[in-house]
């Protein structure tokens, strides 16, 4: 692997461990498979982009991508807890309607950021280079949304959200009103994921209705990966594993594709594969290690 | 005071299985009654609880708490008024919150939840002198995990929880009945502590008819979903077991026979 791969890989793994963060607060807290992530990504590209063509400040369109995600997070939970549709299936409504949604939003499938505003032209105009400038920016940023959601988890509401995820019927008797709680929450997990899509969109210069596919999958397997190496104990661990996880996952990759073996060489189209199997791995892993006695 | 006026609850209503759970219950309680309920299995004890809880929504008739009407309202706005302990020991608490968060959200039951932290360090002091009065040194463990607790000890921290906020009524299914007996007994003199210190109006579900003739101060007995004896008092006091037991024969005739209530 090159300097320029690890830190393309680094870069990406703490922008989308933002969305991974997203991913844990529904799987891991709420207890709540929500597959809208796939939509709500490239709805956050989209609504940024589309912001940003029109003048609009590229901090200001992060917002507005926040804004977004949170109302396709909560369209999802509305339909679970309101009209009492299977959570996953919920998910699976809203990410499809996002396709379409996204498509209207940009008026076509793609739009392109080149030459336009971004947030990290205050780093670069400090002479700094576009891949040093990124990973930097992304591993601030993470760091930053990272410690608000363990800040909020520890606050009175972010306890409750806590209990409606491990025991609903006791957290109801506490008088908390559950429908509302997971409607708040899965809004901020997609928020935060539509913040993620935002990102990505300004650091690659472009929206693309397309850019959501596997974002579930690869957001799971960094939650899990970073659960293997740091373990789930306590908040502040569980919620940097999420990024760390990302960061392992983005540099796992990044190796796969710089292998050869003779005339054989991964291709980005084997990803998924490789996703597959390193989120089965995890998974075993600490059987593995019970099994054989290792660690 | 609470009434209860007529209380009835289906289950599938108008459909094939349909089950009449309970079949008008009129109950006043007065403020610090301490109830024992007692009842066959499926005489609709857990279902009046749920009722009064909410978690079930009745379909006729009407609960009023102080003189206001809490039919239309959902669980989480009677949790106000209300606290409880399940017969499973897990249900109570959460596993994957330490002791001290598990305090702290019982400490805002019914109140507003904000972005102030969840613990705070003025809490701790009343939390550790309240799990003092357990005897089991959970006031030494306050941030483990619930997780980590037994069954007895979950359900005695639950005990604690529901009348941190005092409850306007308080109401326990069968709360010792997963426990082993010596458990069982620790939780139940816990009980009896609470209750009166607090004097807490209470119903307490039981199917051992010695605990639900040597606690409270009245004794409900369920059947179909009715009430068919409902004793205070002095009364109460020269009630026997044979009495209870014989009342029961009365309204059962041989189909008590297989009843595990013989048992206990
Ligand atoms: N969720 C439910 N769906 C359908 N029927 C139910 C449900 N819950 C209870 N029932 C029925 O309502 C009746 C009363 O049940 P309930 O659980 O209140 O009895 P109980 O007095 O608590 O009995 P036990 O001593 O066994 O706990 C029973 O006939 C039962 O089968
Ligand atoms: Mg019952």
């Amino acid at each position: 692997m090159t300097w320029f791969s690890f830190l393309g890989a680094l870069e990406q793994g703490f922008v989308y461990g933002i969305m991974a963060l997203g991913v844990y607060l529904t799987f891991r807290v709420l207890d709540f498979p929500d597959l809208t992530v796939d939509g709500s990504l490239p709805l956050g590209a989209s609504v940024s982009a589309v912001a940003i063509t029109a003048g609009i400040d590229p901090f200001v369109s992060l917002l507005m991508a926040a804004g977004a995600g949170f109302m396709a997070g909560a369209v999802t939970a509305v339909l679970n807890t309101k009209l009492k549709i299977l959570h996953l299936l919920a998910s699976i409504l809203t990410m499809i309607a996002l396709y379409s949604i996204n498509i209207r939003i940009m008026d076509g499938p793609n739009v392109s950021l080149l030459g336009k505003a971004t947030v990290l032209d205050p780093l670069l105009g400090l002479g700094m280079s576009g891949y040093v400038a990124a990973p930097l920016a992304f591993a601030g940023v993470a760091v930053t949304v990272t410690g608000l959601l363990i800040w909020f988890l520890h606050t009175e509401l972010g306890q409750a959200l806590l209990a409606t995820g491990d025991n609903p019927q006791m957290i109801v008797s506490q008088g908390v009103n559950t429908h509302n709680l997971i409607i708040f929450g899965v809004g901020l997990s997609n928020a935060m994921v539509a913040f993620s899509g935002a990102l990505i969109a300004q650091n690659q210069g472009a929206a693309d209705a397309n850019m959501g596919v596997g974002t579930i999958i690869a957001g799971l397997a960094s939650v899990i990966v970073g659960e293997t190496v740091l373990g789930t104990k306590g908040i502040f661990r569980a919620c940097f594993a999420a990024i760390i996880g990302s960061v392992i996952y983005r540099l796992a990759i990044a190796m796969a594709l710089s292998m050869k073996w003779g005339a054989f060489s991964f291709t980005p189209s084997d990803l998924n594969l490789i996703t597959a199997l390193l989120v089965v791995l995890a998974l075993t892993a600490p059987k593995l290690k019970e099994r054989f006695g290792l660690g | 005071m609470i009434a209860i006026e007529h209380l009835v609850k289906y289950f599938n209503r108008r459909g094939v299985n349909e089950v009449i759970a309970l079949s008008g219950i009129d109950l006043t309680i007065e403020r610090g009654e301490f109830i024992t309920v007692i009842g066959s299995n499926g005489a609709g004890k857990s279902t009046l609880l749920n009722c009064l809880a909410g978690t079930f929504r009745h379909d006729e008739g009407r609960i009023v708490i102080n003189g206001k009407d809490i039919s239309p309202w959902p669980e989480y706005r009677r949790a106000r008024f209300i606290g409880r302990v399940f017969q499973n020991p897990l249900t109570g608490t959460c596993a994957s919150l330490t002791i001290e968060q598990n305090m702290a959200l019982a400490f805002r039951r019914g109140a507003r939840r904000g972005l102030s932290f969840g613990v705070k360090a003025a809490y701790r002091r009343e939390f550790m002198e309240r799990l003092a009065m357990l005897g089991l040194g959970l006031e030494h463990r306050l941030k483990n995990a619930v997780g980590l607790l037994s069954g007895g000890q979950r359900q005695a921290l639950t005990m604690l929880m529901a009348s941190l906020v005092q409850p306007e009524l308080l109401l326990l299914d069968e709360h010792t009945a997963a426990l082993d007996p010596k458990t069982a007994r620790k939780i139940l003199d816990l009980t009896r502590c609470i209750v009166s210190e607090e004097h807490l109006t209470t119903l307490m579900v039981t199917h051992n008819m010695k605990q639900a003739l040597a606690f409270g101060s009245r004794l409900l007995m369920l059947h179909n979903g009715r009430v068919i004896l409902d004793v205070k008092e002095d009364e109460k006091r020269s009630l026997t077991k044979d009495d209870l037991l014989s009342r029961f024969y009365d309204m059962q005739g041989e189909e008590v026979e297989s009843d595990r209530m013989l048992l206990t």
